[in-house]
C-alpha cells in the first residue's frame, strides 16, 4: 500500500505554506497529515459527477456599495502595530538583488 | 474531583433589570465578577487578558447615565467576556497565537461594538484554541484552559476559555466563535447554554478569519433566553460584512415560551449510532431529551441525514483549505510577530515557523496541499460536493419536519492530555456539530444532565436557516422540561 503522502510531498508543501520543518517534524507530520488523507479516503472514493459543488451556505452575487468616503482607520495606529516602518510605509527585506 | 462551579448564577437578564432600574450598579457588579476570577482563573485560565481598568470605565459610564435616566439597554450592566479572535480596539487580540502576542488592533469588531452599545462591560479576552484550531483548548500558545467541572479536564474547545468563564461564573454571558463546533462542544462540556447563529446572521468583521465560508459568531450563557437576548444584540446586517444577511430576523424571544406542541422534531439516525465514537451513555441522553420533546406535544422520530456520514473528511479538507489562504496574511509584514530573514522570503519563513504552534502548521499543510494542483478534484472539488448532497439531505428533511436533535459532542470532558498525540481522535470531537457549519445553518447546544463520570452532557438543536425563533422555543422546552 502507498502512503497517502510523502516526506517530499510534506517538505514541497511547507514550503509553499512558507514553513521549515525539522527533521523529526517532517517525520511526525508526515504520518499525522497521512492519517487525515486515509480518512478522506471515503470522500475520494465517493462517485458524485453531476453533483454541482457548493462552496459557500449562502447563494451570493456579488456585494456592491456606492463609492463614498467612509470611516477610515488612523495611519499612525497601523503603522504603530507594524513590525518596521519607514517614511510612513511598512518596511520589508530587500527583494531585489542589488545593494541599496 | 476538583471544581470551581457558583452555588447559584445570576441571569444577564436580572442583571440588566436591576442595574437598569438603578437597585444595583454596574460597578458593584461588575466587581463580583471581578472578584471571582481574582479568586480562581489562576487555576482555570479561562482568560489571556482581564480589562479590569477598561471594564470598570465602562461601568462607571454605564452608571452615570442610568443617572441621568437614559435607557441604557438590554445589556445594561451585564459583564461580558469575548473570545480572544474578536478585535478590540487598542486591546489585545491575540487568537492565543504567538505571531499575535502583542498586536492590539486598530478597530472594534462589529460584535463587540454592538455589546457596548447594548450598555455591556466587556470583562476579559477569552483563552482559545489557536486560531480556533482544536476542540479542548489545549493547542493555546499562553497554555489549557481547564473544565470549572473537575480541573484535570479540558473544557472543549476552541472556545474554551468563553464555555469556562460563564461555567465558573466568572461572566454571566461569554462570545464565541464555532467553525465545526467551536461554541457547541466547549457548551456542552462546560455544561452551558451554547449558540451557532445562521451563516450570515452575525458580523464577521473583526472575527480573525479561520475558514470564512463556516466561521459564525455567537453566545455562552447560563439559560437559552440569555442567549438569545446576547444573540439579538450582538445580531442584524452590517455592510462591513458582505456575506452578512440584509432580511430582518423573526425576533428570538418573542415566541420563546410557545412549547413545543405540533411541532415535527426528526432525530438525526447516523449521530445515535451509525457513526463510530460517540458514547452510548450520550445517545442514551438523547434519546431522553425526545421523549421528553414529545412528552411536551411534539411529534420526535428519527430521520436520516447520509451524508452527515461523510462531514468530517469533508470538513477537514474544507477548514484547511480556507484556513491556508487565510492565515497567508500572517507574514511579518503588517502586524504581529516578525522574525528577521535575509530575504523576504526568509524572513516569511522565519516569522512563521517561530509563530504558529503545530496545529496551525498541520492544518494550513493539509489545506495547501488539499488545494495543489493534481489533488484539488480529488480533496477539495469532492468536499465541496458532499457539502452540496448535505445540504440538498438537510432540505429534504426540513420539507417534513421543523426542527432536528442530535447529541452535541460524542463524549463528556476528557483528561487534559488524553487526545493530543493524534490529531484525527482529536477531529472526531466535531463529528456531531459540522454539519450546521457545511451547510450555514444555526444550531445550539444545551444541557442536559451528566454522565456517570459526573461531567455535564449537552443535546444539540438544529434548525433551517434564519429559523433561530424555532430553534430557541425547542431549547427553551427542554430546559424547563429537564430542571
Amino acid at each position: 500500500m502507498t502512503e497517502p503522502i510523502s516526506e517530499k510531498e510534506v517538505a514541497h508543501v511547507a514550503y509553499l505554506a512558507r514553513l521549515r520543518l525539522s527533521d523529526e517534524e517532517l517525520q511526525l507530520f508526515t504520518k499525522q497529515l497521512g492519517a487525515v488523507l486515509e480518512h478522506a479516503k471515503d470522500v475520494e472514493a465517493l462517485q458524485l459527477d453531476g453533483v454541482e459543488p457548493m462552496s459557500h451556505p449562502l447563494p451570493l452575487e456579488n456585494v456592491t456599495r456606492e463609492d463614498e468616503v467612509d470611516e477610515m482607520l488612523d495611519r499612525e495606529e497601523v503603522l504603530n502595530q507594524a513590525p518596521a516602518v519607514e517614511d510612513g510605509r511598512f518596511q520589508v527585506p530587500q527583494i531585489l538583488g542589488e545593494q541599496p | 474531583m476538583s471544581s470551581i462551579i457558583p452555588a447559584t448564577s445570576l441571569t444577564a437578564q436580572t442583571i440588566a433589570e436591576k442595574v437598569q432600574s438603578g437597585e444595583w450598579t454596574a460597578l458593584e457588579t461588575l466587581e463580583n465578577y471581578l472578584t471571582q476570577i481574582a479568586k480562581s482563573d489562576a487555576e482555570i485560565h479561562a482568560f489571556n487578558t482581564v480589562l479590569e481598568d477598561e471594564a470598570r470605565a465602562a461601568a462607571r459610564a454605564i452608571d452615570e447615565r442610568v443617572a441621568l435616566g437614559e435607557d441604557v439597554g438590554p445589556l445594561a450592566g451585564v459583564p461580558v467576556a469575548v473570545k480572544d479572535n474578536l478585535c478590540t480596539k487598542g486591546m489585545r487580540t491575540t487568537a492565543s497565537s504567538k505571531i499575535l502576542e502583542n498586536w492590539k488592533p486598530p478597530y472594534d469588531a462589529t460584535v463587540v461594538k454592538r455589546l457596548a452599545d447594548a450598555g455591556a462591560t466587556l470583562i476579559g479576552k477569552t483563552n482559545m484554541d489557536e486560531f480556533a484550531m482544536g476542540s479542548s483548548t489545549e493547542n493555546s500558545a499562553f497554555g489549557p484552559t481547564r473544565n470549572p467541572h473537575d480541573l484535570t479536564c479540558v473544557p472543549g474547545g476552541s472556545s474554551g476559555g468563553s464555555a469556562a468563564a460563564v461555567a465558573a461564573g466568572f461572566s454571566p454571558v461569554a462570545i464565541g466563535s464555532d467553525t465545526g463546533g467551536s461554541i457547541r462542544q466547549p457548551a456542552s462540556l462546560c455544561g452551558v447554554v451554547g449558540v451557532k447563529p445562521t451563516y450570515g446572521g452575525v458580523s464577521r468583521y473583526g472575527l480573525l478569519a479561520f475558514a470564512s465560508s463556516l466561521d459564525q459568531v455567537g453566545p455562552f450563557a447560563n439559560t437559552v433566553r440569555d442567549a438569545a437576548i446576547v444573540h439579538e444584540v450582538i445580531g442584524g446586517y452590517d455592510p462591513k460584512d458582505s456575506t452578512s444577511i440584509s432580511e430582518p430576523f423573526p425576533s428570538f424571544l418573542d415566541a420563546i415560551e410557545d412549547g413545543v406542541e405540533g411541532l415535527k422534531i426528526g432525530i438525526i439516525s447516523e449521530l445515535m449510532g451509525d457513526i463510530d465514537g460517540i458514547s452510548s451513555e450520550v445517545i442514551q441522553k438523547t434519546r431522553e431529551a425526545a421523549t421528553l420533546l414529545s412528552k411536551n406535544g411534539a411529534l420526535v422520530e428519527e430521520v436520516s441525514i447520509p451524508a452527515s456520514l461523510y462531514c468530517l473528511s469533508a470538513y477537514y479538507l474544507i477548514a484547511p483549505a480556507e484556513a491556508s489562504s487565510n492565515l497567508s496574511r500572517y507574514d511579518g509584514v503588517r502586524y504581529g510577530l516578525r522574525v528577521d530573514g535575509e530575504t523576504l522570503a526568509e524572513m516569511n519563513i522565519n516569522t512563521r515557523t517561530a509563530g504558529f504552534g503545530d496545529e496551525v502548521k498541520r492544518r494550513i499543510m493539509l489545506g495547501t496541499y488539499a488545494l495543489s494542483a493534481g489533488y484539488f478534484d480529488a480533496y477539495y472539488g469532492k468536499a465541496l460536493k458532499v457539502r452540496r448532497l448535505l445540504a440538498q439531505n438537510f432540505d429534504e428533511v426540513y420539507s417534513k419536519y421543523d426542527a432536528l436533535l442530535s447529541p452535541t459532542s460524542p463524549c463528556t470532558a476528557f483528561k487534559l492530555g488524553e487526545k493530543t498525540s493524534d490529531p484525527m481522535t482529536m477531529y472526531v470531537n466535531d463529528v456531531c456539530t459540522i454539519p450546521s457549519n457545511l451547510v450555514g445553518h444555526p444550531a445550539i447546544s444545551v444541557p442536559f444532565g451528566s454522565g456517570s463520570d459526573g461531567m455535564p452532557i449537552g443535546v444539540q438543536i438544529l434548525a433551517p436557516p434564519m429559523q433561530e425563533a424555532l430553534m430557541y422555543r425547542v431549547a427553551s422546552t427542554l430546559e424547563s422540561a429537564e430542571k
